[in-house]
């Protein structure tokens, strides 16, 4: 083997080795690394007991409710599966909307979540708003004709 | 093809055909910047959630890019100069190494812009976040251990070792959006396609070429004055025009 | 936080202030930094000569 073989071959080896490492490390951490629990999550006991930590999911619609002092909100932060209400003071980033991601950090108390800090997270769709208008109905439209009975042919035609 | 790639991979060559490409680099760089920004300001649209904020997306997307390819270019570059011996490699990964950092600079500083008014917060230890700060304290960690050996030879074997090793954090950053829950949104452009609006994904192409464009420019520029100063014993260097008439 | 209504009230300027405006200082600051090191280059590699002729 010449030598220029064996320099290629011990720095590929190299980088798989530290590669490997690198993925276990993470892998073990996994935990650490995610920002944030799901509600499914705290109810299977994976998140930290009796300290602060994150909770994220969608604001579940209908459930944002504002206190007379104009400061306090409750919601709930769902998952589809499970939902952890969220009690927060201070003011909520622009995106926080009902149906839309949230972060919210804070600590448990007997099931609800007093959250110091609360983060929206949007999606990586970029459009403008007509464009964003036209999908929403066309979502409707095919909610619709998908709950009534389709004819076999029906796909083609809708199309 | 009677193409002698290796003539061009020799410091004598490449230096004269840098000092030619550098001015139609720049001056593509330059017009494509202002078609992008022109682009990415008055013919995009506002967005139907983020309104104007989400603008900062044609030159953060980009600064991205730019921060993680440059740096599997260094990394390729250290790599060959490690194996192959040749003396221009190790030149290239050094003049990488600033435009790389400045990138990651740039993507890191127009995250926390855009983060603030959309998020709620400038930063979050999340998994996209901190490993693109690491991909940025890694080209600093390259620059320094480089400067900090005196021995030329010695600190491109030493600071190659870093840059390869370093490269597994690329991929990390790429898939960090996907493996773990961060508050970093997912890619726009995936390998199947993007989801974008026309006048949106022209004005981001543009600024992404547009910044290709531009460092390559400068990553040449700095090749050429690295040329110099490690090649300034040998007599190709003194019978350079530059040099000899200037008294 | 003033800024946090500025930068609603105004968006459009915090964008390119922010963001756009501080990536092409960047860009300039390393473009005259390159310049810079090319011209210093230049006249070390011409000081050199000039003592080598000497001797």
């Amino acid at each position: 083997m010449k030598a220029r073989q064996k320099r290629f071959l011990f720095i590929a080896v190299g980088l798989a080795a530290v590669g490997l490492a690198v993925a276990l490390v993470l892998n073990a951490l996994d935990k650490n690394v995610s920002l944030y629990f799901t509600p499914t999550q705290i109810f299977n006991n994976e998140a930290p007991q009796g300290r602060s930590f994150r909770i994220g999911g969608l604001v579940e619609e209908g459930s944002v409710k504002r206190e007379a002092d104009g400061l306090t909100v409750n919601f709930v932060i769902t998952d589809r599966h499970k939902s952890i209400p969220v009690i927060y003071k201070g003011i909520l980033p622009d995106l926080f909307k009902e149906g839309k991601g949230v972060v919210a950090q804070g600590k448990m108390e007997a099931g609800l979540m007093r959250a110091d800090e609360v983060l929206a997270k949007h999606d990586e769709n970029y459009m403008p708003p007509e464009a964003a208008d036209a999908l929403q109905k066309a979502e409707i439209a095919n909610a619709a004709s998908a709950s009534a009975v389709v004819p076999a042919s029906a796909p083609a035609v809708i199309k | 093809m009677a193409i002698n790639w290796f003539k061009y991979s020799a410091p004598t060559t490449f230096y004269s055909l840098a000092g030619k490409l550098i001015p139609w680099f720049a001056v593509a760089a330059a017009a494509l910047f202002a078609v992008g920004m022109y682009i990415g300001f008055y013919i995009a649209p506002v967005d139907y959630q983020q309104g104007e904020f989400y603008r900062i997306i044609f030159i953060h997307v980009p600064a991205s890019i730019l921060s993680m390819f440059l740096y599997l270019i260094m990394a390729g570059y250290a790599a060959m100069g490690l194996i192959f011996n040749t003396r221009l490699s190790a030149m290239m990964a050094t003049a990488i190494a600033p435009t790389g950092a400045l990138f990651a600079f740039i993507s890191l500083w127009t995250g926390a812009l855009w983060g603030k008014p959309m998020w709620g917060a400038w930063w979050v230890w999340d998994a996209r976040l901190t490993s693109e700060l690491i991909l940025l304290f890694l080209y600093l960690g390259f620059i320094a251990l480089h400067a900090s050996i005196d021995d030329p030879r010695r600190a491109d074997r030493a600071s190659a070792l870093l840059a390869i090793v370093g490269s597994v954090n690329v991929p990390i950053i790429y898939f960090s959006v996907k493996w773990w829950n961060t508050l970093h949104q997912g890619s726009t452009i995936k390998f199947s396609g993007t989801s974008m609006h026309v006048a949106m994904q022209q004005a981001m192409f543009i600024m992404l070429v547009a910044c290709w464009l531009y460092a390559i420019a400068v990553i040449l520029a700095r090749v050429r004055s690295i040329i110099l100063e490690r090649e300034r014993h040998t007599k190709w260097i003194n019978e350079l025009p530059e040099v000899k008439h200037v008294a | 936080m003033w800024l946090d209504i500025w930068m609603r009230e105004n968006p459009i300027t915090y964008v390119l202030l922010g963001s756009y405006a501080v990536a092409m200082a960047i860009f300039l600051v390393e473009i005259a930094l390159v310049r810079h090191k090319r011209a210093l280059t230049l006249q070390q590699v011409r000081l050199m000569q000039e003592a080598g002729e000497e001797e």
